[in-house]
């Protein structure tokens, strides 16, 4: 693999709630202390359940938020200490594809004048010639055929698929080496996720772009992420980490293990023959009010004295395998 | 075969859009056995939740009833007067909507709501009342003695489903609709909820609908499931069959199209081409010009869904009856 692209370090984010007319101001904290790192080119899945602060790490990553401590790095620098033409450079280098691509376009612009702006800001085209051209160009990738059919089209007249893929299209007009896809094919059928999935992949490897992706699904993240890595939040911590397939099959975090025996599967024999998992409580602790210790350990079958003083952190188990837990590592 | 507690023929509801004519179901036969759970699984758009409100008469405004009937154990439901409607809905059929979590009165308790539900269909004391809610609740594995006083806001997102689970059952229906009654929980609930469901069908013996466009989801409880596509049912089979031996190119291809998380992952291909316009379908097949074995005769007729043996109904020109 390639050199390391972003740099997580130590990053965590606070974010303040209440302390309007009723009512004491409090901070929750969406992202406690993760560090990770995403080389050139690789693929990493993030996975965790709504509300885990996977979205906000994503965003972290991408300059969008400031972390309320540790770093980000991209190629060796601080993201938040770059000078304005570096910034910009990073901008650039860091896009996002957003899940609801019903949002993420203006619907009061056309196809062609929601993907030139960028085209012209970073001085891809030149002249309105060169940026008809390479729109074309883009939408050509994406698959979107005849190109002219959408440039003068406005996203209401588009299907979600379209749409995700125009989407796809402008977050890779600006060549950037990082895209975070942020629960990219959640809002798509079942029939149009693999091709989304695919045409994403597709680019990724013609341009050698490292992608962050987000996703609840443990099966698309497989699918996306086969040739990269898996990492799974719980409650703002990161608790495991590892090769995709290697944390699928053999998972070794008690929640890792709950989690993935209770993915719904298309095979009745498998979903009948698995049992409810040995859960202490269903309920997630308020993330207002987090346990001291290991945020697994309320619901935690395995836990022991030590997971209710002792935050676990990721430490090596095994090849590449790096897992958050007192009594599995 | 058992016998039916519901029967559909030739039901068609139409919607008036700023295109046009919708027809979210199209000629859609179906019967749903006594005492089973069916899945009814397609994909966003495809009707297949216009199609359950429409047994219990409920279209929205822009929406009607074209043609067809809906026979509850033998009764023409749609020529029922609005009296015996009403009654009909919820002491025959109850049903959960999808995000029904927030239907709950954020300003009653769990157990004015039994109540208001209980008195709007029969009289009833409220000791008989509590006594009815109180095994419910304990049946949907909550702490009766304590959530019975909550409040909504108290509870948390399963635990509302639950709770509507058990106002659901209150007045002892004997079909359940459940409207992807899982979409909006987390894996772990879902799980749990999936089960509770199996469990209650094994101990009432209820008849439910359960409408889904997770495979996963109905894979775990269905007995039978149908298959929906752009407003038509085009299989139905019991659940192994359908995913050990789809028998229409659609069923096949959705099948083939879910990554799995868990064992081997196979080989996973998508459905070429997108989802047609619901308003200007097309022709003969709806699925033809997405699938590969289209034929001059699935571009011109449409197949009509026939038995090919086995209990196995099947929409495709591919076979013949059985």
């Amino acid at each position: 693999m390639g050199s390391v692209l972003i740099d997580v370090k130590d990053v965590s984010k606070f974010f303040s709630i209440g302390g309007r007319l009723f009512g004491k101001k409090r901070s929750v904290c969406a992202v406690d202390n993760v560090s990770f790192c995403i080389n050139e080119g690789e693929t990493v899945a993030l996975v965790g359940e709504s509300g885990c602060g996977k979205s906000t790490l994503g965003r972290l990553a991408l300059g969008v938020l400031q972390p309320t401590s540790g770093k980000i790095l991209f190629r060796g620098k601080d993201i938040w200490r770059l000078n304005r033409s570096e910034f910009k450079e990073f901008r650039r280098n860091a896009q996002i594809i957003h899940q609801d691509p019903y949002d993420t376009l203006n619907p009061m612009r056309t196809i062609y004048q929601s993907l030139s702006p960028p085209l012209m800001h970073y001085k891809i085209a030149r002249n309105r010639r060169e940026c008809w051209e390479k729109a074309s160009e883009l939408l050509k990738m994406v698959g979107l055929v005849p190109p002219e059919d959408f440039l003068q089209r406005y996203p209401a007249r588009l299907s979600g698929g379209q749409m995700q893929r125009i989407a796809i299209a402008r977050a890779i007009s600006v060549n950037p080496s990082f895209i975070v896809a942020d629960e990219a094919v959640s809002m798509l059928d079942a029939s149009l996720r693999i091709e989304i999935l695919d045409l994403l992949l597709d680019l990724k490897r013609k341009f050698n772009m490292a992608c962050l992706f987000i996703t609840h699904d443990f099966g698309v993240a497989r699918y996306f992420a086969r040739d990269g890595r898996i990492l799974v939040m719980y409650l703002g911590s990161i608790i495991e980490e590892g090769p995709t397939e290697d944390v699928i099959l053999d998972p070794i975090h008690p929640y890792t293990k709950i989690l993935l025996d209770c993915v719904p599967v298309p095979n009745p024999e498998v979903a009948r023959s698995r049992g409810l998992p040995h859960l202490k409580s269903l309920e997630v602790p308020s993330i207002t009010n987090m346990p001291p210790g290991c945020k697994f350990y309320t619901r935690c079958p395995y836990g022991e004295d030590i997971c209710s003083q002792k935050v676990p952190t990721l430490k090596p188990s095994g090849k590449d395998r790096l897992v958050a837990c007192h009594m599995f590592s | 075969m058992t016998e039916n507690l519901v029967s559909i023929r030739g039901l068609t509801v139409e919607f008036r859009v700023p295109r046009g004519i919708l027809r979210a179901v199209d000629e859609v036969d179906l019967d749903i056995c006594k005492g089973e759970i069916l899945g009814l699984v397609g994909e966003s758009g495809c009707g297949k939740s216009v199609l359950a409100h429409a047994i219990i008469k409920q279209v929205d405004p822009n929406g009607y009833i074209k043609g067809g009937k809906v026979l509850f154990e033998g009764k023409d439901v749609f020529s029922m007067s609005e009296e015996d409607l009403r009654r009909f809905r919820w002491k025959d059929v109850a049903i959960i909507f999808q995000g029904a979590q927030n239907a709950l009165n954020p300003v009653m308790r769990v157990f004015d709501h039994m109540i208001d539900t209980v008195l709007a269909h029969e009289k009833s004391s409220k000791e008989e009342i509590l006594k009815r809610s109180f095994d419910l609740i304990k049946m949907v594995r909550l702490d009766a003695d304590r959530v019975l006083k909550l409040y909504p806001h108290e509870l948390s997102g399963g635990m509302k489903q639950r709770v509507i689970s058990a106002m659901s059952l209150l007045l002892s229906p004997k079909f359940l609709i459940l409207d992807e009654p899982t979409s909006s929980l987390d894996v772990l609930t879902q799980k749990y909820f999936l089960r509770l469901m199996r469990d209650i069908h094994e101990k009432t013996g209820i008849t439910m609908l359960f409408i889904t466009h997770d495979l996963g989801c109905v894979a775990e409880v269905a007995d039978r499931i149908a298959v929906m596509y752009l407003a038509n049912i085009i299989e139905i089979g019991d659940v192994k069959e359908i995913f050990y031996d789809p028998k229409h190119p659609y069923t096949a291809a959705l099948i083939k199209s879910i990554p799995s998380a868990i064992g081997k992952m196979g080989e996973i291909k998508p459905i070429p081409g997108p989802i047609p316009d619901p308003v200007f379908p097309p022709s003969g097949c709806r699925f033809h010009p997405r699938c590969q074995y289209a034929s001059d005769k699935c571009r011109k007729e449409r197949p009509s869904i026939i038995n090919i043996g086995g209990g196995r109904l099947v929409a495709c020109h591919l076979y013949t009856q059985g």
